[in-house]
């Protein structure tokens, strides 16, 4: 009886131990195909203007220096500054912009591809950007192409308040405008899943009306709390990066395309003793386990290739035919150069034809006046000896 | 039996790439350095019985594609930081004003002007990162006599050119990094690896452009070839500000060397201007090669390095060029103009144009045209032009009035400017004020007016060549040679920034704050008092009462109170 009881026992043992590396082995080929995204898109708005305001362009160069870093390409990303900190005149070294005090590290680089930039950091070119409804003629990299597949970062930094965000001075976003913005992404298919960041004092605001599904939102700090700036540059004069962002820019320096760092060790970045705010995080709206989403889901982008063992033939490049034999018989006077500076064309020039334009309201309203007095005056009788 | 001969196969367009350094020492002690690089193709984008072309080369695609889209003859763009001081630098080889300036000239089949315009602003935005979006009707002019073609061609209708110049625009890295993209080696090889932002911007002038055009083929000039120019102009000034001493090399101007000539450049040369020495600099490593070229009306000496050679690069396979200044030098450009806005207050002003005329004893008509936003409304009845405090009667003037919000002024005048002498323009204006949502969110830095442009023949004291050539150095061969004795020179004045009267932009959420608050105060309790009315409510008993009152009415007895 106690050799069938122990021969039990190792059943039971051997099949928990089975089941147990059967989980182990769908958790990692699962966790490999559980994100579910094809490609990765960035949004990085910076939202201030003023050299005072330094910090924040600093802020959004950072992250735009890990996300690229990373392995997004500079086509996938919408980057938005509102001012120009490297060539503004008070920059004591031009075409830089340096997060450590000491001038350490220059996130402006030499490769920086700005794609909104000056007055154009609008709340609704912002909004446009989101939704994609931007007018025909806009360029391809100013816009968000991103499709059902695609897992997008957003991360906004600047001045913000109680349910606010300043952008330039001069206009607001509200919490609601925002939320309602990715409710229209949702309902567009526009993305898969959205990681939202935002750096401002009393951030959390700003991600409480969220309702739409498959969104993580991250703050720096709680309503009521104040996000603080990290640390002047005496040379520079003015401080360099907030401290979350500044920590946050820390934790991605170690991050590296193949690395399994999840966000919960995102969430851990910047505690009180660090940021004296509170960060917050919200992710009731997130369908996956946090512990279980990389931080290259979103930070980078880990394109999956394909192997593939059959041969390709390549077409032989197709030469354009080249009619310049029929044409030289045509075109035998030699061409000239326009004269730069013709006087005496210019002094007799004949004004422009102009195109016609109907008379203007004001004209027809005098003619009107003149001939109502005229025939009032002098009575309808003398319109036969008119016409 | 028949022998099947294929047709041989068509050559393809051929297409050539030359790229030059310039360096020439002013005699401030700055250094002015010039890149140019020129692709050449030997197609046409606009012929109609070719096919689409598909197969690019050296000239990019993104340019290429934006030429055959919007039937672009010539299109001219430059992003400048800094103002060009003529007094002191003489004139730059390719001018530019400060900002950025756009002017396009369309083939004379395109039907919609305007609207190709608009197009073609909004990708060359996307392709260059700058916000020439913000160019629109308001900022754009039709000039009537200035800025002819500067490529081939003989009809020259202006309503197919249009101009625009953004004076606030930014030059930085984002701006250089798909410039750099657009050449053939990119930053990698060849001259283009001088160029690094953080010593490029930290100049007292950088001008990045892009110039293309069709020009002859060949000296019989039967056919068209495109040529694309990218042109980067800078002046260091790290002597006059202070930061250095007399004494200048590559390596310290762009902290690199040149390691080799790129290699799908059919000629890579550096060459710097001697003519003023041996007096005023010591040149090293010395070069026997020298090219005299007639340019901007001067004969200047140049000694040539050309990288496609190896020996230029010498043992240590890097090539770093060192000058050391022994002396000074004057020069003093014949044709110089600046702006200034005159007056006080916020209502009123007057522009001044001074243009000088440097020559002794000739005189030369030049062509003056400004483009005068809207909100600075012109009085042109207050114009008036002197030289040497006697009136001056232009010969040919052009004036386009502003319509609010849709098109700004646009004045062209054709002054004859006497022999050593200085010619002042004066308009006066009127400042109108703006609705409030038409200001931009720093509204106290104040609003910019575009550089007026003088474009004027010059008498030259040197017999320029009128043949072209293929070997001609390229900073020699931008404008077109028509005759000897004078060469054709564009210079820019300053942009104005004229504040406009601006209102306190923190009163609307004072007004209605102070509102609200007299709203519900006071005459929310005026209305109160009149039509409340008061009524006694008795308050409800407590229990024991209401159960006492019960039993007493069961009882038939009077009621408690």
């Amino acid at each position: 009886m106690s050799n069938d009881f122990l021969q039990m026992h190792l059943k039971a043992v051997m099949s928990c131990l089975v089941i147990f590396l059967y989980k182990v082995h769908t958790t990692k080929a699962g966790q490999f195909f559980s994100s579910g995204h094809t490609n990765n898109w960035a949004v990085l708005v910076c939202t201030s203007r003023f050299w005072f305001n330094y910090r924040h362009v600093a802020n959004t160069l950072s992250v735009y220096r890990s996300v690229k870093r990373l392995g997004i390409p500079d086509s996938h990303i919408v980057l938005m500054l509102a001012d120009d900190m490297a060539c503004n005149y008070r920059n004591p070294r031009p075409a830089t912009v340096f997060s450590h005090k000491n001038m350490e590290l220059n996130v402006y680089g030499d490769d920086v591809e700005v794609d909104y930039r000056g007055y154009e950091v609008t709340v609704e070119n912002f909004l446009r950007v989101l939704t994609g409804r931007l007018p025909p003629s806009t360029p391809r990299s100013k816009r968000l192409l991103s499709d059902d597949r695609s897992n997008i970062l957003i991360y906004l930094t600047g001045h913000g308040g109680n349910g606010f965000l300043k952008f330039q001075d001069s206009e607001e976003i509200s919490n609601m405008e925002l939320a309602d913005a990715f409710e229209q992404m949702w309902q567009k298919r526009r993305y898969n899943e959205l990681l939202f960041i935002i750096d401002t004092c009393q951030g959390a605001s700003m991600y409480e009306r969220f309702y739409s599904p498959n969104l993580m939102a991250l703050a720096s700090s709680q309503v009521g709390e104040d996000s603080l700036s990290h640390q002047p540059d005496l040379a520079i004069g003015v401080h360099l990066m907030d401290k979350y962002t500044f920590y946050l820019l820390e934790f991605l320096e170690e991050v590296h395309p193949a690395s399994q760092a999840n966000m919960n060790d995102l969430f851990k970045v910047c505690p009180q003793s660090q940021c004296v705010s509170t960060p917050g995080h919200r992710t009731d709206l997130f369908q996956r386990d946090p512990g279980s989403v990389l931080i290259t889901d979103f930070f980078g982008s880990v394109r999956k290739v394909e192997i593939t063992k059959d041969t390709i033939n390549l077409t032989s490049p197709v030469e354009p035919p080249i009619q310049r034999s029929g044409s030289g018989d045509i075109q035998i006077e030699s061409l000239t150069y326009v004269d730069q500076l013709p006087v005496a064309e210019i002094i007799h020039q004949k004004p422009k034809q102009k195109d016609w334009h109907p008379p203007d309201g004001f004209i027809l309203g005098l003619w009107t006046l003149i001939l109502l007095v005229f025939f009032q005056t002098y009575g309808i009788k003398h319109l036969k000896h008119i016409f | 039996s028949a022998t099947f001969t294929p047709a041989p196969a068509p050559a393809p367009a051929r297409d050539q790439f030359q790229e030059e350094l310039v360096i020439r020492p002013l005699h401030s002690g700055d250094i002015y350095a010039s890149f140019q690089f020129r692709t050449l193709w030997d197609t046409d984008f606009l012929q109609e019985r070719q096919k689409k072309v598909s197969h690019y080369r050296l000239f990019p695609k993104s340019l290429g594609q934006v030429l055959s889209k919007f039937s672009v003859r010539e299109l001219h763009i430059s992003f400048t930081q800094g103002f060009w001081r003529t007094m002191q630098w003489g004139q730059p080889f390719i001018p530019s004003p400060p900002g950025a300036e756009l002017w396009v000239w369309f083939h004379h089949t395109v039907s919609d002007v305007d609207g190709n315009w608009k197009e073609l602003t909004n990708v060359l935005s996307g392709i260059f990162c700058a916000s020439l979006n913000f160019i629109d009707m308001t900022n754009t002019v039709q000039p009537s006599a200035s800025f002819k073609p500067l490529g081939l061609g003989n009809a020259t209708d202006h309503r197919f050119l249009r101009y625009a110049t953004l004076p606030r625009e930014i030059v930085c890295t984002e701006n250089l990094t798909p410039w750099k993209k657009l050449l053939p080696c990119g930053s990698k090889a060849g001259l283009a690896v001088l160029m690094k932002s953080e010593k490029l911007f930290h100049s007292s002038f950088h001008s990045q452009a892009v110039h293309i055009r069709p020009i002859c083929q060949d000296e019989q000039c039967t056919s068209k070839a495109w040529e694309l120019r990218q042109t980067l102009n800078v002046v260091f000034d790290h002597y006059t500000s202070g930061q250095g001493k007399k004494e200048w090399s590559l390596f310290k101007m762009f902290s690199r060397t040149l390691t080799e000539a790129c290699p799908l450049a059919s000629s890579s040369k550096v060459y710097v201007d001697i003519t003023d020495n041996p007096e005023l600099f010591e040149l090293s490593p010395a070069t026997h090669l020298l090219s005299r070229a007639v340019v901007l009306g001067d004969r200047r000496t140049y000694s040539v390095y050309d990288l496609t050679r190896a020996e230029t690069f010498g043992q240590l396979r890097s090539f770093n060029l060192l000058l050391r200044w022994k002396g000074d030098n004057m020069l003093r450009p014949l044709l110089h103009a600046e702006r200034y806005v005159a007056g006080f207050g916020l209502q009123t002003g007057e522009i001044h144009t001074v243009i000088y005329n440097n020559h002794p004893y000739r005189a030369f008509p030049v062509l003056l045209m400004d483009s005068v936003p809207w909100y600075l409304q012109l009085y042109v009845h207050t114009l008036t032009v002197t030289s040497k405090s006697r009136d001056n009667k232009p010969s040919y003037i052009h004036y386009q009035p502003a319509k609010d919000r849709h098109r700004p002024h646009l004045l062209e005048m054709l002054i004859q400017l006497p022999p050593h002498s200085m010619t002042e323009v004066t308009v006066q204006f009127e400042r109108a004020l703006l609705k409030w949502t038409e200001y931009t969110p720093d509204p106290n830095h104040g609003f910019y007016v575009g550089s007026s442009v003088v474009s004027a023949l010059v008498p030259s004291m040197v017999a320029m060549s009128t043949n072209f050539t293929q070997d001609q150095p390229l900073f020699s061969s931008f404008v077109p040679v028509k005759e000897e004795s004078s060469y054709f020179v564009r210079v820019y004045t300053e942009p104005l920034l004229v504040n406009l009267p601006t209102p306190d932009f923190s009163m609307p959420y004072n007004v209605i704050c102070l509102t609200c608050t007299v709203v519900a105060v006071g005459y929310g309790s005026f209305y109160n008092l009149l039509t409340r009315t008061f009524q006694v409510d008795e308050p409800s008993p407590p229990l024991a009462k209401r159960l006492a009152n019960f039993i007493r009415r069961i009882r038939g007895v009077p009621l408690l109170a």
